[in-house]
C-alpha cells in the first residue's frame, strides 16, 4: 500500500450518471487488476474505495457511479490533487485460467474487468467480454472492451439494447475454460449458479480503513474469515458462502 | 527541536511519547508496521481479544458520520490463543516494546480467563480492560454500564494477574465519576476513556439503519469535546492515572486531552482515514509543544483548573 498525491488529469461523463476521471501519480503499488484504491475526499470522514479500470505508466483511470456525497465531490472536481491509498486487495489472479476466458461485468462493476482483458488479451488468451446494464442509456465502455480485440456482447434488462435480460442470457450458449466478474451482488449469485466452470468473483463492503486494520469488511468464506479489502476483494468460486 | 522533554510515566513503564494508538484501529500492529517504524509510538493498544475466535457482527458495521464513523465489529478477533501463539510472536519482529493488551469478555471468567493468558506474556506491559461489552448472563446489558458490574470484572481480573490493569470506561453511561471510582476502589491501576458512543444512521432510501446491528460505536473528532470533559471529570475524582482518548487527530488534540488530566493519549479512527496519523502526531509533537511554550509534557497533564 501507498499513500500519495494523484493530479486529476481528466474528468468526463460517460452516462448520465457515470464519470471517467483520469489522474497522474506513483502507481508503483499497483500490482494487477481487480486491486482498489482508497480516495480521501475534502469535508468526508471516510475514504472511498474505487476499482482500478486501467493502469499504464504513470496514469490511473478510474469509472465511478455519483451515487451519494463523496461521488457527487468528485464529479464536480476539473483539476487539482487528491490523497489515494493504492495498491489495495489481492486483484484477480490470472495464472488460474486457461486459453479461453469470459470476463463478465455488471454495471460499476464493468471497469475492473477492463485492466484484466487488457492484460488476458496481451498475454494472447482469447476473451469474450459480458457487460451489463439496464438500459441502453447506460451503457459505456463496449466500444473500449471490442477495440482490445474481446468479442463483446451487451445485455440490457430492459432489452434497449443486446441481448434482453441479464448477463447470465447472455452467457447461456458460450463456451469458455474460466471466468472472472465483478457486479451488484444478485448478479454474482446469478452467475455463480449459472456455469459449472470455475472462477473469480470481487465483492463490495462498507469499509472503515480499505487496508486491513479496522476489521469492518470482514466476510465468511469455506477458507475462513477474510476482509474484503485485503485478502479480497476477490474471492474463487469454491470458497464463497452466500449469506444475504 | 529534541529539546523538549516527551517522556511520561506510565503506570512503571517509560514511554518515548504518550502517543498509542487505540484497539481496534491498530490490528496486532503489522499492517501499519509495513508503511513505518512503529517503535516511535509510545506504544499501542491491540485488537480487543477474547477467550474465544469471534467473526463479531453481521455487516454492513461501518457507516459514515459528520467528522466520525460509527462501527458495530463486535471484536472480531481469532481468540485469546491465536494471539499468543501467532499474533504476538508475529509483532515481536516489528516492535521492540511492551504492547498494551486489550481484553474483551462476555462473562467475568471469560475476562479473567483472557486477561491471565496476556498476563503470562512478556510482551505485554499493560491490561487495558475494556469493560463496554454485554453480559450475556445479566441480560446483554453492558458490564461498564454500573458501578457494580464494572467493579466486580476489575476485582476479579486484578486478583489474577500482576501487570498493571487499566479500566476502560464507556462514556453511554449517566454518571462517568461514579463508575470511575468504582474502578478504582476496585483494585484498577489506571483508567481509559472514553470508547465510542452509541449511535445510529438511517438509510433515507430504504428506511433501515445503515448498520446490520442497527446500532454501533461513534468515534472519530467529533467525539473529541466528549472525552475531553470526561478525562477532565474523572481525572479530578480519581488518584489513578488516566488515558485519554476520543476524535484526536492532532497533537494539538493530544496537549488539550492531556492538559485535561490525560497521562498519555490514545488515537483510534484517525488511524483507519490517513495510516500515518499516529506517526505524524509524534512527529509533531515537540513542535506544537514549542509552540505553547512546553518544555516537559509532564508539565501539562491536568494543567487545567
Ligand atoms: C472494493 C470496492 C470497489 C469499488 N469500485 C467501484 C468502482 O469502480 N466504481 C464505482 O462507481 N463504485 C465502486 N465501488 C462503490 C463505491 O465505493 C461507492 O459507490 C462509493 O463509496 C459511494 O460513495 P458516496 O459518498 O458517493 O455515497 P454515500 O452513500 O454518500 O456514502 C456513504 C458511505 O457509504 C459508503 N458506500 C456507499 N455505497 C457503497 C458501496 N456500494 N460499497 C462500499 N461502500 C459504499 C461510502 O464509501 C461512504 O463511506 C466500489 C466499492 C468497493 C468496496
Ligand atoms: C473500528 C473500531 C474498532 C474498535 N475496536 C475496539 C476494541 O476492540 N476494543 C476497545 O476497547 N475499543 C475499540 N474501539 C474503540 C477505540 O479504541 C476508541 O476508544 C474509540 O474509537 C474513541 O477514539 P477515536 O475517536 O480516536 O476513534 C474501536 C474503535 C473503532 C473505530
Ligand atoms: S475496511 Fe478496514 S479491515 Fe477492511
Amino acid at each position: 500500500m501507498k499513500q500519495s498525491l494523484f493530479e486529476i488529469i481528466e474528468n468526463r461523463p460517460l452516462t448520465d450518471s457515470v464519470m471517467l476521471m483520469r489522474l497522474k501519480g506513483d502507481t508503483s503499488d499497483i500490482t494487477g487488476p481487480g486491486q482498489f484504491v482508497n480516495i480521501k475526499l475534502d469535508g468526508l470522514f471516510l475514504r472511498r474505495p474505487i476499482s482500478v479500470c486501467d493502469c499504464q505508466g504513470d496514469v490511473l483511470t478510474l469509472i465511478y457511479k455519483v451515487v451519494g456525497k463523496g461521488t457527487e465531490v468528485m464529479k464536480n472536481m476539473t483539476c487539482g490533487k487528491l490523497d489515494i491509498l493504492t495498491g489495495l486487495g489481492n486483484g484477480y489472479d490470472m495464472t488460474k485460467c486457461g486459453n479461453s476466458v469470459l470476463v463478465i461485468g455488471g454495471g460499476v462493476g464493468v471497469p475492473p474487468m477492463y485492466m484484466l482483458a487488457r492484460l488476458l488479451r496481451e498475454e494472447g488468451k482469447k476473451v469474450t467480454a459480458i457487460l451489463g446494464f439496464n438500459t441502453k442509456a447506460e451503457i459505456f465502455y463496449e466500444e473500449e472492451f471490442k477495440a482490445l480485440g474481446c468479442e463483446t456482447l451487451v445485455a440490457t434488462a430492459d432489452g434497449s439494447y443486446g441481448t434482453k435480460g441479464f448477463v447470465t442470457d447472455a452467457m447461456k450458449d458460450l463456451s469458455y475454460d474460466y471466468f472472472y466478474t465483478c457486479g451488484p451482488e444478485p448478479m454474482l449469485k446469478a452467475v455463480y449458479n449459472a456455469t459449472p466452470v470455475s472462477g473469480q468473483f470481487s465483492f463490495e463492503e462498507r469499509m472503515g480503513c480499505g487496508f486491513g486494520a479496522c476489521m469492518g469488511c470482514s466476510c465468511k468464506t469455506l477458507y475462513g474469515n477474510k476482509r474484503i479489502c485485503k485478502e479480497g476483494p476477490v474471492l474463487e468460486k469454491e470458497e464463497i458462502i452466500w449469506e444475504k | 527541536m529534541g529539546k523538549v522533554n516527551t517522556k511520561v510515566d506510565l503506570l512503571g513503564i517509560e514511554l518515548d511519547n504518550p502517543i498509542i494508538p487505540a484497539s481496534g484501529t491498530f490490528g496486532y500492529g503489522y499492517e501499519f508496521a509495513e508503511l513505518y517504524d512503529i517503535n516511535i509510538l509510545g506504544t499501542f493498544s491491540f485488537k480487543g481479544t477474547t477467550k474465544d475466535p469471534r467473526f463479531g457482527n453481521p455487516t454492513p458495521r461501518i457507516a459514515e458520520c459528520p467528522a466520525g464513523m460509527i462501527n458495530a465489529v463486535g471484536l472480531q478477533n481469532p481468540g485469546v490463543e491465536k494471539v499468543v501463539e501467532e499474533e504476538l510472536p508475529r509483532l515481536a519482529k516489528c516492535f521492540n516494546k511492551k504492547v498494551m493488551a486489550n481484553v474483551g469478555g462476555f462473562s467475568v471468567d471469560e475476562y479473567v480467563y483472557t486477561a491471565k493468558k496476556l498476563d503470562a506474556c512478556d510482551q505485554v506491559g499493560w491490561l487495558e480492560i475494556n469493560i463496554s461489552c454485554p453480559n450475556v448472563h445479566g441480560g446483554g446489558v453492558n458490564f461498564g454500564s454500573y458501578p457494580d458490574s464494572a467493579a466486580e470484572i476489575i476485582a476479579a481480573v486484578k486478583k489474577e494477574v500482576k501487570k498493571p490493569v487499566i479500566a476502560k470506561l464507556s462514556p453511554n453511561v449517566t454518571d462517568i465519576v461514579a463508575i470511575a471510582k468504582a474502578v478504582e476502589a476496585a483494585g484498577a491501576d489506571g483508567i481509559s476513556l472514553i470508547n465510542t458512543l452509541l449511535g445510529m444512521r438511517i438509510n433515507l432510501n430504504t428506511r433501515k439503519p445503515i448498520i446490520a446491528n442497527k446500532m454501533g460505536g461513534f468515534s472519530g473528532s467529533a467525539i473529541l469535546p466528549v472525552a475531553v470533559r470526561m478525562v477532565y471529570q474523572v481525572a479530578n475524582a480519581v488518584s489513578i492515572p488516566v488515558i485519554g482518548m476520543g476524535g484526536v487527530t492532532t497533537a494539538e488534540d493530544v496537549l488539550e486531552l492531556m492538559m485535561a488530566g490525560a497521562t498519555a493519549v490514545e488515537v483510534g479512527a484517525a488511524n483507519l482515514i490517513d495510516p500515518y496519523a499516529s506517526r505524524d502526531i509524534v512527529l509533531d509533537l515537540p513542535r506544537v509543544m514549542e509552540k505553547y511554550r512546553i518544555n516537559d509534557i509532564n508539565e501539562i497533564i491536568g494543567g487545567c483548573k
